[in-house]
């Protein structure tokens, strides 16, 4: 397809901008909630604690075999040498004593940063959002809101992001790298995440659990905005795009790949409900093929 | 019904050239190396003496020869991985998903059930009755069904390459990806058969090498006499024991779901998807330190012959090995943290993860001060064994990183975790396994490697090893997740074309590797080891002759301490003369058998019709199976005998050429 040379231009240097936004800092360590804050910290502080033995090891066995080469005259050999009480205390004290401080971190942190429980809420009430992962995309339901949007997650800055999720196919996870913890969604079952994004800004989302042939493109723009955006949002989207109830999730939980982002003005409620107990079955596989796709959709790039 | 079941002409991927040509190109290397063997006239040989062998060395030797042929195959896989990453930015590569989503598939299948598990096993095999003084290992024609039905798995899963397609599920087919609403062809099945056959020979040779510790050994060899490869040897076939009949089972369930409409996993009708992973990671944690184990054990021998020292904490590293043993059963969920299993089961599970850093780390001290006060000799095993070290340690830091919970949300399933495992795989058991073979193969041939393009293909490895994985800890930390065939994030790009560049660099390692086997082979007058102890080593298996005779040791060894065979050599230093002659007596051997060979043919048939549901065929091969085994209780002679003349005769040559060599007599 062609485009106007503006229109091209301007996507090109969005798309850039987009690029070079993920290129500074899409990882783990860049993050932009205080659940990935508090990861990152937990990550940073273990490595830290651990080279503390890990580079004397290196160290010592490089200088040892160096030391002790056959043509070292110099050096003493102990042909019969092979046992030491006190050196044996210390081999098992050093690696015991560094694994009582690291497993007492490991035990706090997993209960801090548990992701079922959730963030203090402060002046901003919790956002409900319920995730459905697809092949091979993503759902998100907005239930107080009654909208929904795939592949694509719009989410107010500096509100607690409660999220339930399932799947409505196969077993894959869900996760926004900069801001932590990512868990899996399996269907016939509901898994908990709480999050909160404090910066503005674009994330990327990704399925981090293989999931069949689409999973590569399975990925979701993770939008960060302000309240009074969130709420625009929101508004528009109750304008426009289609209804989902249940025949429409069927349609939509065909395979599909690549589909562009899109919202759906209504939701029946209780909808992740009856996905998450079956009542809605899960995705038909590639059996279901042929059928017609339930959206908008264009083929991977 | 149709007589071939689903198979018909569309199973052969005519549409797709690699696979057509990679096939072909396996096919047409089956059939040269078939007709050189048979117009050369070697084929009485191969049958008589390797094919229907019972012997241990020559399984070992087979054993190790389907691996390394196998570790061409999976490196294959890796290359067009790296490769596939390195170009598909904004793109699809070359690869499409269908074809690239085998490629890892059969790329971790291979490498654990095709590549480590034999090499492992075939050290152990070759190794372990030598070192403990014996003839051979309990059950010998046991041994040998054990190989061929591995050998059966390998074969199943290269023919999928040709005919069908392999899993397209990741080398553990999670359901429900891997039921049939999600993955309808015969890729996982194929999945399922090899890894079931393979399966039964490894729990046999489990069982085998469990009963020839416990009950064999020589007289006077106390379990606290053992050389250390033993020990792990011991402890990795319990865990063999204890953990393969998890998997079997696991799989089994996967099976009866795909095959007979059963639900333990699958979405519907209260299958549970989070049950197989339980399970199958109840076998896979186990599966891990049945494969660092007996490395472990071979850098233990390594490092202390090439210091010309004992193992330094003997007692210490038995209490450690047997530890990691016990503990790692108890470990499995730290698989998947990030199943929302709640606070209290994600930190009790990942202290006890951490909890076997504590006897593994006690490991890495022990060398370190078996090193110390030794004479070291930079020859390529003790090289393989100082770089394990110093790999090693840097990927137990990132195991036990992923230990801890919170960091393990943000980790898991990404290039890092990918970064980290092949970092204690290719660190840990790789490098073990090719120390084990530079060090045991005068051996087993009579002749040792040629050291120069042994140290060049250890530098290669080495550098190569970095460079493809420690750019993959990066992009894990930038957050890419594992198994993409396609991304379009810039800042992933340059980790992944070091990491290609790294695989290079592997490459050439492994033409190195190569070089050494051939220029070896064309020079091994030069390279002849005639003392049977060319490393002055300290087990007894260095001390008798490289070849050993097929009844390994003329006379029983007495044991009288740790490392048997050093103190044998101090005293004949201190008395300036070698060990008189014993008195020879007639040795019984076991008698070579086709059971392994034809009931292997039986179960690849088995396997075969089973994939593509050709159920009379399948009754033929399970009916052949058996009929096999029928046939071998009811044989009439089991042993031969050497007569004590043969014995001597053979024994005297040897000790001829030893006394004749002035290193064991020197000081």
């Amino acid at each position: 397809m062609k485009h106007s040379a503006p229109v091209g231009a301007v996507r090109f240097g969005a798309a850039c901008g987009l690029v070079a936004i993920l290129a500074g800092c899409s990882g783990v360590l860049h993050p932009a909630g205080p659940v990935g804050d508090g990861e990152k910290q937990i990550l940073l502080d273990s490595v830290a604690i651990m080279l503390m033995i890990v580079i004397p090891v290196i160290v010592a066995t490089l200088a040892f075999a160096w030391w002790f080469r056959a043509s070292n005259s110099r050096a003493r050999y102990l042909p019969d040498w092979a046992f030491s009480g006190r050196i044996e205390l210390v081999v098992w004290s050093i690696p015991t004593l560094v694994i009582m401080f690291l497993g007492g971190m490991a035990w706090i942190s997993a209960h801090d940063l548990d992701p079922a429980k959730p963030l203090p809420a402060g002046q901003a009430q919790p956002l409900q959002v319920e995730v459905v992962s697809l092949d091979w995309k993503w759902l998100f339901i907005y239930p107080d809101q009654g909208i929904a949007a795939v592949n694509e997650l719009v989410a107010p800055v500096g509100t607690p992001l409660r999220f339930r999720l399932t799947s409505g196919s196969v077993m894959t996870a869900f996760f926004v790298p900069q801001l932590g913890s990512m868990i899996y969604t399996m269907n016939g079952m509901v898994t908990q995440l709480n999050l909160r994004a404090d910066r503005p800004g674009s994330y990327l989302g990704l399925a981090s659990h293989f999931s069949g042939d689409g999973f590569s493109g399975m990925r979701f723009e993770t939008r960060a905005v302000a309240p009074a955006a969130f709420a625009a949002w929101v508004a528009a989207a109750k304008s426009t795009g289609p209804v989902l109830d249940g025949r429409g999730y069927e349609a939509l939980s065909r395979q599909s790949q690549g589909v562009a982002p899109f919202t759906y003005r209504a939701v029946t409620p209780g909808l992740f409900e009856q996905i998450a107990t079956q009542r809605l079955p899960p995705g038909p596989g590639p059996q279901g093929d042929g059928a017609s796709p339930a959206a908008p959709s264009e083929t991977a790039p | 019904m149709k007589l071939l079941g689903r198979l018909n002409w569309d199973a052969l991927p005519l549409d797709q050239p690699i696979p057509m040509i990679a096939s072909a190109a396996v096919a047409m290397g089956i059939l040269a190396v078939l007709a050189w063997v048979v117009i050369r006239g070697h084929f009485p040989y191969v049958w008589r003496e390797w094919l229907t062998s019972v012997d241990h060395k020559r399984i070992g030797v087979m054993y190790t020869l389907l691996a390394m042929v196998m570790l061409l195959r999976g490196f294959s896989d890796a290359l067009m991985m790296r490769s596939q990453q390195a170009l598909a930015f904004h793109s699809q590569g070359y690869l499409p998903p269908q074809h690239y989503d085998q490629v890892f598939s059969a790329h971790g299948t291979i490498m654990i059930f095709f590549v480590a598990m034999p090499f492992m096993i075939g050290l152990m095999n070759f190794v372990v009755p030598l070192q403990l003084g014996v003839r051979d290992v309990a059950f010998p024609t046991l041994n040998s069904v054990s190989f061929w039905l591995t050998a059966t798995g390998a074969l199943l899963v290269n023919l999928s390459l040709g005919i069908g397609e392999f899993a397209r599920t990741g080398w553990l087919p999670y359901p429900p990806l891997s039921e049939l609403t999600y993955s309808p062809g015969v890729g996982v099945d194929y999945y399922l058969w090899s890894v079931q056959i393979s399966g039964v020979g490894t729990l046999l040779t489990g069982i085998n090498f469990v009963t020839t510790i416990l009950k064999l050994r020589a007289p006077g060899m106390g379990y606290l006499r053992m050389p250390m490869f033993c020990w792990t040897s011991l402890a990795a076939s319990l865990l063999i024991v204890a953990a393969f009949p998890i998997l079997t089972a696991t799989l089994a369930m996967l099976t009866l779901d795909r095959y007979l409409g059963f639900h333990f996993f699958t979405n519907e009708a209260g299958g549970n998807m989070m049950m197989f992973m339980n399970l199958i990671w109840a076998w896979g944690h186990p599966e891990v330190y049945i494969l660092i184990l007996p490395a472990f054990g071979i850098f233990s021998e390594v490092v202390s012959t090439f210091s010309g020292k004992p193992l330094f904490g003997y007692r210490s590293m038995v209490i450690a090995t047997m530890a990691i043993c016990l503990l790692s059963f108890m470990v499995w969920l730290h698989h998947f943290f990030t199943m929302g299993a709640g606070a209290d089961v994600n930190a009790v599970f990942g202290v006890m993860s951490m909890i076997i850093a504590v006897p593994t780390g006690v490991k890495v001290f022990n060398w370190l001060f078996t090193l110390f006060g030794g004479r070291v000799r930079f020859e390529p095993p003790l090289l393989w064994a100082i770089g394990f070290m110093i790999t090693f340690v840097i990927g137990g830091m990132t195991g036990v990183l992923l230990a801890v919970p919170p960091a393990d949300f943000l980790l898991h399933n990404s290039l890092f975790l990918v970064a980290h495992f092949h970092n204690v795989i290719i660190g840990g058991v790789l490098f073990g396994a090719f120390a084990g073979y530079e060090y045991w193969f005068p051996k087993a041939f009579g002749f040792r490697l040629h050291a120069g393009l042994g140290k060049a293909a250890f530098w290669c490895w080495l550098v190569g090893f970095y460079l493809a994985f420690m750019p993959l800890y990066v992009a894990g930390l930038e957050g890419m997740t594992r198994r993409m065939q396609h991304y379009d994030v810039a800042a992933w790009r340059p980790w992944l074309l070091i990491a290609a560049g790294g695989a290079a660099v592997i490459l050439a390692g492994i033409v190195c590797q190569i070089a050494e086997l051939w220029v070896s082979i064309m020079r091994r007058e030069p390279l002849r080891d005639v003392t049977g102890d060319p490393w002055d080593g300290r087990s007894l298996e260095w001390s008798t002759a490289s070849p050993p005779p097929a009844f390994n040791f003329a006379v029983m060894p007495e044991v009288r301490g740790q490392d048997a065979y050093w103190a044998v050599k101090q005293q004949a230093r201190a008395q300036a003369r070698p060990p008189s002659e014993p008195e020879y007596e007639s040795i019984e051997t076991p008698r070579n058998s086709p059971t392994g060979f034809v009931c292997a043919f039986f179960a690849t048939v088995l396997g075969f019709a089973l994939i593509w549901h050709i159920w009379w065929m399948a009754i033929a091969g399970l009916v052949g199976a058996w009929a096999t085994f029928v046939a071998f209780a009811w044989r009439d002679r089991v042993e031969n005998v050497l007569p004590a003349e043969d014995v001597a005769r053979i024994d005297r040559r040897n000790r001829q050429a030893r006394s004749a060599a002035p290193a064991v007599l020197a000081p």
